[in-house]
């Protein structure tokens, strides 16, 4: 189990950590995960045996939230 | 048509509607009016119908399914312009509202960009550059003026003129040399310093401050839980109110301008752009407000407790006034230094400090000394012998004092230490020691009080004499003295049932008790004191205490601008209702309201970013109201 921190693009309404949280919380392999809006950060927790980070970063750019980096 | 920035779509699109406007005026509703609205409405809209399509994969329903349902439902009937108005409206709201709301965020990030990085340091005696991460305890860093110091250490070498406003606040220099102490994220401002690595990278107290701060602004106030609560169910049921609507006037249009009107996005953002402004300039000003909750309750405290020594005062004794018969009062502390010499008794360290800084180095020694525990002590100087402590040494050696009774009842009323000073036969003459009070103490209760504070009181576990003193020089309500940590503990406890939120105020060291049970905890001088900082719901990073009336005075404001917001979000969107109902308020028009809407929420927010730098304060009349 690791937690990265992927650093967002700036997120501008509080409906989009949502998407985001909902996502997130639907995916495989993620154990946990919290949208902070106003640092537009994202924390997950996840089982890397489940899922790569890439897969991550891709599923979020794909809700239309570019990844800036990650840590 | 999907890679596009932004700003590009918005612009495209603008000019598209622009010309697509010129035309319906001029050819009216002809087909090529019509293409150019359908060619508006897919670039401005890709990114929004991707975005809902998206989230209704995962089940929820955001502001885009809303207005992907709308234009829709506008292209379907035929409303092209309307489709392209709003998802135009749309995107540039969007796009301003990104912009704007960066600013909010502004003063966090400024304090991100102070973070050093790069380090000079000797290794094999050469001067190397290096990544400040890399920087090991115990390297010696080298920092010329101009640079940012990158550890926390203590000075070895030069002397300096450091800004520690990353930390403290404070943009005075303050000056540094040898022995004293660094901190990383400062500025020298002139001179050079080689300073001892003592702590490195993430340990540093500036590090810390940006992790608190970095993690605060995201916690969320209980204001912002309730209303993404709220709008976790009014988004659908909107859309069912649509249905209902549509369903029972048959009319799409209505049904539709509903959907994009009553999107809670000024609501839902009223909060936490409001927090983030305040929490930014907290930082700013060395004030660490550990969240939105925090933010809260500080703006509603109703009672202040502070903790005495080390908080009101300085926490160190020092020599108040000096009482003498027969001999000069140089010669009084001259001698009493000179017999103090050995001990190391904080009364005594008082007074040769004193002696010091009156007279200079004081490098006599007693012939003969001899200290008496609970009394003080007998010294032979100069051939003489003398005594230097309280009563009970000057009746135990015969010696009369009855003549200075008076005076010495006057000095401890006044919440004074005295030191008596005598020979054999007399007394010479009275040194009297306090804990000085912070010089800007007294402002600070009295902005406290004009800031509606009800009540003021000190826990101390000094003496009632002293307590007494204090709590009436400062104009404090209420003292209680001679306490027991758990006593601090009880009391804070009867205060809250009494008068409500109460918050204690200490530096931390030996109240951490106290400022846990307290509703707040608020930690003065935080920088360099791990526990408090950790401990505290609030730290003053400078030792300044008058810093803890902007604390209390900003977020008194930002409690306010985030109220503004939330009712300013109300009105408008019960405004718009109406007007949806009384068919008054189109799609576009609708759209057009909600965007600037949400952009006044964000721009009154930016407002906190300045608090408390003009002269003055602001009041309520001059904020921003929501009819304007």
């Amino acid at each position: 189990m690791i937690t990265k921190i992927y650093q967002l693009e700036t997120l501008t309404c509080p409906s989009c950590s949502a998407k985001i949280q909902g996502m997130l919380k639907k995916t495989d392999g993620v154990k946990e995960s919290e949208v902070l809006f106003n640092s537009s950060k994202v924390k997950v927790t996840f089982d890397e045996t489940k899922i790569e980070s890439e897969t991550i970063k891709g599923k979020i750019n794909k809700l239309g939230f570019d990844v800036l980096s990650e840590k | 048509m999907l890679k596009m920035t932004k700003g590009h779509r918005v612009l495209i699109s603008g000019i598209l509607v622009g010309t697509s406007f010129i035309l319906k005026e001029i050819l009216g509703y002809v087909p090529i009016t019509k293409i150019v609205m359908i060619l508006s409405t897919l670039i401005a809209g890709a990114p929004i119908f991707k975005n809902a399509y998206e989230a209704i994969k995962y089940k929820i329903v955001g502001i885009d399914v809303l207005v992907t349902i709308a234009v829709t439902g506008a292209m379907f009937i035929g409303e092209f312009w309307e489709g392209a108005a709003v998802t135009f409206l749309f995107m540039l709201g969007d796009y301003l509202e990104s912009r704007t709301i960066e600013k909010t965020r502004s003063s966090i990030k400024e304090l991100l960009d102070l973070a050093p990085d790069t380090a000079r340091v000797i290794r094999d005696g050469m001067e190397i550059e290096i990544n400040p991460d890399e920087v090991l305890k115990d390297d010696l860093v080298i920092v010329k003026p101009g640079e940012k110091i990158s550890v926390d250490g203590t000075v070895m070498e030069g002397n300096a003129y450091v800004n520690q406003a990353a930390i403290t606040g404070e943009s005075i220099p303050v000056n540094k040399n040898l022995e004293t102490s660094v901190f990383s994220g400062t500025i020298i401002e002139s001179g050079y310093l080689i300073i001892k690595a003592d702590k490195v990278g993430e340990d540093t107290t500036f590090a810390r401050i940006l992790q608190m701060v970095e993690e605060a602004q995201d916690k969320k106030a209980n204001t912002q839980k309730f209303l993404e609560k709220f709008s976790r169910y009014y988004t659908p049921g909107i859309i069912i109110l649509a249905i209902v609507l549509y369903l029972i006037t048959k009319d799409i249009v209505l049904a539709l301008t509903l959907l994009v009107i009553a999107c809670p996005g000024a609501l839902v953002i009223s909060t936490p752009v409001s927090i983030v402004a305040g929490i930014g300039n907290g930082a700013k000003h060395g004030v660490l407000i550990k969240g939105g909750e925090i933010m809260e309750k500080l703006g509603t405290i109703k009672v202040l407790a502070f903790d005495k020594t080390g908080t009101l005062t300085v926490g160190k004794p020092s020599i108040t006034h000096i009482g003498t018969n027969d001999i000069t009062e140089k010669e009084l502390l001259r001698l009493a230094a000179i017999g103090e010499s050995y001990s190391e008794h904080p009364l005594g360290r008082a007074i040769i400090h004193k002696a010091e800084k009156e007279i200079g180095e004081i490098d006599a020694v007693p012939e003969e000394a001899e200290i008496i525990t609970g009394q003080g002590l007998k010294a032979v100087i100069e051939g003489k012998t003398y005594l230097i402590g309280n009563r009970k040494l000057f009746s135990a050696n015969g010696v009369d004092i009855k003549a200075w009774e008076e005076y010495l009842k006057k000095e401890e009323d006044k919440g004074q230490t005295s030191v008596i000073v005598g020979n054999t036969e007399n007394v010479l003459g009275i040194i009297s020691i306090a804990d000085t009070i912070r010089e800007d103490a007294k402002k600070l209760i009295t902005n406290l009080k004009s800031l509606g504070v009800k009540r003021i009181v000190m826990l101390t576990g000094d003496n009632k004499r002293a307590a007494k003193a204090i709590s009436e020089e400062l104009g404090i309500d209420e003292y209680f003295a001679e306490l027991l940590p758990e006593d601090k503990v009880r009391l804070l406890g009867e205060l809250q049932d009494k008068y409500g939120t109460t918050a204690m105020v200490g530096d931390g060291v030996n109240d951490a008790p106290a400022l846990a049970s307290a509703d707040l905890g608020i930690a003065i001088g935080g920088m360099g004191t791990d526990v408090a900082m950790e401990t505290a719901d609030v730290v003053l990073m400078s030792g300044s205490i008058r810093k803890l009336s902007h604390a209390i005075g900003l977020s008194r404001a930002t409690v306010r601008n985030m109220k503004q917001n939330i009712y300013f979000a109300i009105l408008v969107a019960a405004l718009l209702l109406m007007g949806v109902l009384v068919k008054t308020v189109n799609l576009s028009f609708g759209m057009l309201v909600h965007e600037l809407s949400v952009l006044i929420v964000i721009i009154n927010a930016v407002r906190l970013i300045s608090y408390g730098e003009k002269i003055g304060k602001t009041n309520h009349k001059s904020q921003f109201t929501m009819h304007n």
